[in-house]
């Protein structure tokens, strides 16, 4: 086991940066998920670490060794790949072990390893299956199980679940934590799925056009965002966003939202904020911060009611997502199951300031 | 298909039905029509010579009784199994030197990535356009040159300027259809590039090693051009030529023999493509789609 450490990595295909500058220390035992959009850079830095993509310029260290020139077999790595990658013409059993093959371990000792990490994941009565014989999950469980029984220092994952249909995915991604809580080897995971971040990680890094835009506790980085990227890309339904203003009401500093309600800040945010007075910002509102008028949790005491016109409604059972439009923008917001909203009714929201994030839309920073 | 009576449209079944008509009628038409020439081959190398010379005979059945005289005389008498041996030794050695020139081409104009890969692999394709005929007279020189004029290596020389281009050309199609997460596993797993071939892509790609097996093999095996041009003695010479040459003598046909002698070669061929027809087409195909 080992920390990996990044520094100023950067990779350049032909004349596109695909990474630029990525600082980063994952400690040992640390579970970090890089995650972003499509084309961000998140695959090509786990890449580098694997050794798969020569790095331009800046220092990788697993442990205290600087691998930039290791090849990746030296590296003490092991990657489980988005299709999986096994072998066709190999068993599970061949597939898993073909790595200790290759360093000339004892067969005594391959068939041990090979047994163990088949308890671990369930599968050890596939092991003289071939892949096409298997279904989706157990063709990932047997990529893992060949990660695993190389008992590598480092686990690389290059979204290991996007090829899964939803279900198991949330099975997957909960045998994914058993694991990492059972081996604790230090993970790099990448992913587009924001809620695979948020479960799985130690350590949430956000990354947009080859950068990072935040790296934190998932809770940090949902709660907290740094940047409007961070606000709008953590979080299903997205965060809305509408442009306000920031007056002195009363003695209060207040967010006035374009056609909409004018909500109070909270004296912490408000002194923080209190130089942008009269500035035009842009006001970041989590649908679940957006709730019906008479919630029965009490919650609704601070906030600030707001006539609309519902748009589209979305039940999901134990919720239900209402669109509806303020001004030019069209906003969403959480309402709990025992109100029923009908599109195209007249219905009051309440506006939560307590969660009110603002942006200043010059720098796209989280104030 | 006629005009139908927009009221009385077919089914989607009876559609079904008459497209399988079609299909098993043109199939029909296609099967007598290849294998008339060996139906041919085989009713007259059963007939004595008596009754193939016989202008009034069917010549569709055998009336006369059959003989297996023509298929004796060719193994016992004749050169025939000489020809026989020559060919085979000929196509076992092109086989396995065009086989292994090919797949270590194709996985590196496939895999490694090196300045002017992309122009080669082209290049190599093209030297497969160029015909037989063209090139039997500047290669004659070079096997001349070589001494090897009146001998089958020299078909072993030169079979594989046909075959290599080929096979390779298929095999980097097959190559590259191999997902490249396949060798950045086996990079991972501690692969060289040897074993990434030998363990991962040659036992993946096998489907397509094997039609440039088949493709190897007929070539070598049915060449006539090539030994015509090089081989002049009775003991160098191969099945195709060789068959021809000795047994029809001036203006004499030995018609029973010449079916005989030619069913017997082309069944070496025959049986590997029974065995091997499933692996053939699916190597083609895949080949296409990716080259």
């Amino acid at each position: 086991m080992a920390d990996v450490t990044l520094q100023n990595l950067i990779k350049t295909f032909d004349t596109v940066e695909a990474v630029r500058g990525i600082d980063l220390r994952i400690p040992n035992n640390e579970f970090v998920v890089l995650v972003g959009p499509s084309g961000c850079g998140k695959s090509t830095v786990l890449r580098m670490v694997a050794g798969l993509e020569e790095v331009t310029s800046g220092d990788i260290r697993i442990g205290d060794t600087r691998v930039n020139d290791v090849p990746p077999k030296d590296r003490n790595i092991a990657m489980v790949f988005q299709n999986y990658a096994l072998y066709p013409h190999m068993t599970v059993a061949q597939n898993m072990s073909f790595g200790l093959r290759l360093r000339k371990v004892a067969k005594s000792e391959i068939r041990d390893k090979v047994q163990r990490a088949a308890d671990i994941l369930g599968i050890a009565e596939l092991l003289d299956r071939r892949p096409r014989e298997l279904s989706g999950g157990q063709r990932q469980r047997v990529a893992m199980g060949r990660a695993i029984v190389r008992d590598p220092e480092v686990f690389l994952f290059d979204e290991p679940l996007s090829n899964l249909d939803a279900k198991l995915r949330g099975q997957m991604r909960i045998e994914i934590q058993r694991l990492h809580q059972q081996l604790r080897t230090t993970t790099i995971y990448v992913t587009h799925d924001q809620v695979e971040a948020m479960t799985l990680a130690d350590r949430v890094v956000v990354m947009n056009a080859g950068r990072i835009e935040q790296a934190g506790i998932p809770d940090e980085v949902y709660h907290r965002p740094r940047t409007r990227f961070v606000a709008g890309f953590m979080g299903s339904p997205a965060m809305n966003f509408l442009d306000c203003q920031l007056t002195e009401e009363n003695g209060r500093t207040v967010a006035r939202l374009a056609a909409g309600p004018a909500l109070p800040l909270p004296a912490e945010q408000a002194a923080r904020v209190r130089s942008y007075t009269g500035r035009k910002l842009v006001a970041g509102l989590r649908p679940e911060n957006i709730r019906e008028a008479a919630s029965h949790d009490g919650t609704n005491s601070s906030g600030v009611p707001h006539d609309i016109s519902i748009d589209i409604v979305e039940p999901l059972g134990r919720e239900t997502i209402v669109y509806f439009r303020l001004g030019d923008a069209t906003l969403c917001a959480r309402v709990g199951t025992e109100v029923h909203p009908r599109a195209g009714e007249q219905t009051s929201l309440v506006f939560h300031p307590d969660r009110l994030h603002l942006i200043d839309p010059e720098t796209d920073l989280v104030l | 298909m006629t005009a139908i009576p927009f009221a009385t449209a077919p089914s989607l079944r009876s559609n079904r039905r008459w497209a399988l008509i079609a299909a098993y009628a043109c199939l029909g038409i296609f099967v007598i029509f290849f294998l008339f020439p060996p139906y041919y081959m085989l009713v007259t190398s059963l007939k004595t010579n008596a009754e193939i010379a016989e202008l009034a005979s069917n010549p569709w059945i055998v009336t006369d009784g059959v003989t297996f005289g023509h298929y004796e005389h060719l193994l016992t008498e004749s050169s025939f199994p000489r020809f026989f041996l020559n060919t085979t030794i000929v196509t076992v050695i092109v086989v396995a030197i065009t086989m292994v020139i090919s797949v270590l081409a194709a996985y590196s104009l496939a895999r490694l990535r090196f300045w002017g890969s992309g122009v080669l692999a082209t290049g190599v394709f093209l030297t497969y356009l160029v015909p037989d005929t063209l090139l039997f007279i500047p290669l004659f020189k070079i096997v001349g040159w070589l001494g090897l004029l009146d001998t089958y290596w020299s078909l072993i020389l030169v079979y594989p300027t046909l075959t290599v281009p080929f096979c390779t050309w298929i095999m980097i199609g097959y190559f590259g259809s191999i997902p490249r997460e396949l060798d950045e596993a086996a990079l991972i797993d501690g692969a060289n590039h040897l074993q990434m071939l030998l363990k991962v892509f040659i036992p993946v790609a096998l489907p397509g090693l094997i039609a440039a097996t088949i493709f190897a093999f007929t070539v070598s095996w049915a060449n006539f051009l090539y030994p015509l041009a090089y081989i002049y003695s009775e003991s160098e010479m191969v099945l195709t030529v060789g068959t021809v040459t000795t047994l029809i003598k001036g203006d004499v046909f030995h018609w029973g023999g010449l079916m005989a002698g030619a069913l017997l070669a082309a069944a070496p061929p025959v049986i590997l493509y029974a065995f091997l027809m499933d692996y053939y087409i699916a190597g083609l195909t895949s080949g296409a789609t990716k080259g």
